[in-house]
């Protein structure tokens, strides 16, 4: 385990109106592992990750990403991020190599490099074919290629992934995490990923951790959190018991605490 | 080879620098996105036509409105050219909704640029097309007879003028949206604001003709400024040119930051 996380967050807390998004909550991600974040909607996912590529200020805690603060250095973090939301975002009237082409301009990737590395990543998500054909022409899974080239140019060193594969079919799925497996594998970047789709994080994340109401409920390996439950739970066991039936009795609760319990000592 | 790196305390010229790098990116987008949708230049050049075609000719006719020695369809082009730019300009800020509602705004902003420099990138986005835009409604007054000064410098001040009023419109447009953060509303205020921002100019009719009240509007509405540089510069009537320029950077500079300040609201939530 190398010495400094490529994410750190301390105590961090956010609050809309009334509701706590997320409480106290502390993280640390590895360098070079894929870390998801999962947790049903409104868990506070996508309010953590705004707040760790800089796009919320992070009201109270602090957030270290390859130990630059988040509030200190906005401008060096954002650096190291890519970054790819959770809609489809591309501007549908360029085609794909321009819309590479300003992400790695606004990135500052030099000049003499920057052709080669347009090019480049365009072929690591293949899309080298349909470059030059503008992307209101591609289907949903290409977008997302398309957008995973667009976080990629500037080789960041930090992938954060808003729900990747949310709107797409399981083959463009598959192919969307197998792009994202590759890039891993050849570059060691580190992935933070949120999904609510638990069988895709049992199969492609390093370690998840289960976010339910702002805070982390269990962390670990997804073969750590499914032995705790038992022989031949699914991470979708799992996440059914740290969640809860919200609309349940009010008996859950200690099952709630117990595995609470059970998922401090993992982390 | 790497990137730049980011200081830790950024230099005021270090900022600039990347200011201007990402204007530069942002605008070769915009000429990008018109070279592959030309439909968008004809269809926005219709209007400005009807009223060089229709109102211009139609008022030159009966002589209604007195403009001295120029030729009433030739005091009325500058105004429709400064008219089709703030129609564009004004358009931003609905798009900018659009790009945060699509998550482009987002990608944009978790790239490392000052908020300040996203601005006027999109500020200077739609004076570069607010300029594609004006060449074609000179080429239509052109047509129907307006003596058009086209000395090189006089192109070069109206290219200004145009930019600078289309980045201060602009930014109020991205100003409001950062204001009222729905698509719906942003279209009724923009709409409730373009007609009156251009009835109360002189773009229509010369300040003289208005009553003291419209005239005290008039004073304080950017577009009189611009429009009073595009007639001084291409249809050579008296204009103030040093203090119309100096009112529209003045505008500009300051539009451009209260609406950067309001910026980071449109992506929280």
């Amino acid at each position: 385990m190398s010495a400094m996380p490529a994410v750190r967050c301390t105590g961090l807390s956010r609050r809309f109106g009334d509701t706590l998004a997320v409480d106290n909550l502390d993280l640390e991600i590895v360098q070079g592992e894929i870390f998801g974040l999962l947790g049903p909607n409104g868990a506070g996912k996508t309010t953590t990750i705004r707040m760790i590529t800089t796009l919320l200020p992070p009201p109270r805690g602090t957030i270290e990403v390859f130990g630059a603060d988040v509030a200190a250095r906005r401008m060096a973090v954002r650096r190291l991020i890519g970054y790819v939301p959770q809609q489809l975002s591309v501007e549908a009237t360029l085609t794909g190599r321009e819309n590479v082409w300003l992400f790695a301009k606004l990135y500052d990737v030099p000049r003499l490099t920057r052709v080669r590395r347009v090019n480049e990543v365009l072929a690591g998500v293949g899309l080298a074919e349909v470059a030059d054909r503008l992307a209101k022409t591609y289907s949903g899974g290409m977008i997302r290629r398309l957008e995973l080239a667009q976080a990629l140019v500037s080789t960041p060193r930090l992938l954060v992934l808003d729900e990747p594969t949310v709107g797409l079919d399981p083959v463009a799925r598959d192919d969307v995490w197998e792009r994202i497996e590759q890039i891993r594998a050849d570059s060691g970047m580190t992935v933070l990923v949120t999904t609510h789709l638990m069988q895709e994080a049992d199969e492609r994340c390093d370690r998840v951790a289960l976010m339910h109401r702002g805070r982390i409920q269990a962390l670990g390996t997804p073969a750590q959190l499914r032995g705790n439950l038992g022989d031949g739970a699914t991470l979708d066991d799992v996440f059914r018991a740290y969640t809860g039936d919200e609309l349940a009795d009010t008996g859950s609760i200690r099952d709630v605490r117990s595995a609470r319990r059970t998922a401090r000592r993992l982390s | 080879m790497t990137e730049r790196t980011i200081p830790t305390n950024p230099s005021p010229l270090w900022l600039a620098y990347t200011a201007l790098c990402r204007i530069g990116a942002i605008c070769t987008v915009e000429l990008q996105k018109l070279r592959h949708d030309r439909t968008e230049l004809i269809t926005r050049a219709v209007q400005p036509t009807l009223w060089l075609l229709v109102f211009g000719q139609v008022f030159t006719q009966i002589r209604a409105i007195p403009t001295g020695s120029t030729p009433y369809l030739d005091f009325l082009a500058p105004g429709i050219l400064a008219q089709s730019a703030l129609f564009i300009a004004i358009f931003y800020g609905i798009q900018i909704i659009w790009e945060r509602d699509s998550g482009m705004l987002a990608k944009l902003m978790v790239t490392p640029t000052p908020r300040v420099a996203l601005v006027a990138a999109k500020a200077f986005a739609a004076g570069i097309r607010a300029v594609v835009q004006a060449i074609a409604v000179m080429i239509v007054a052109a047509i129907l007879g307006v003596h058009l000064d086209t000395a090189p410098a006089r192109l070069v001040g109206t290219v200004i003028a145009l930019i600078l009023g289309s980045a201060f419109f602009c930014c109020l447009s991205i100003t409001i949206a950062g204001l009222v953060l729905s698509r719906d509303r942003l279209m009724g205020i923009g709409q409730a604001i373009t007609m009156p921002l251009f009835f109360a100019s002189n773009a229509l009719y010369p300040v003289q003709l208005m009553p003291g009240w419209l005239q005290v509007i008039n004073r304080i509405n950017p577009l009189s400024y611009e429009v009073d540089a595009l007639r001084g510069l291409l249809v050579n009537t008296p204009a103030a040119l040093g203090f119309d320029f100096l009112v529209l950077v003045l505008a500009s500079a300051a539009m451009i930051s209260v609406a950067a300040a309001l910026l980071p609201r449109l992506t929280v939530g």
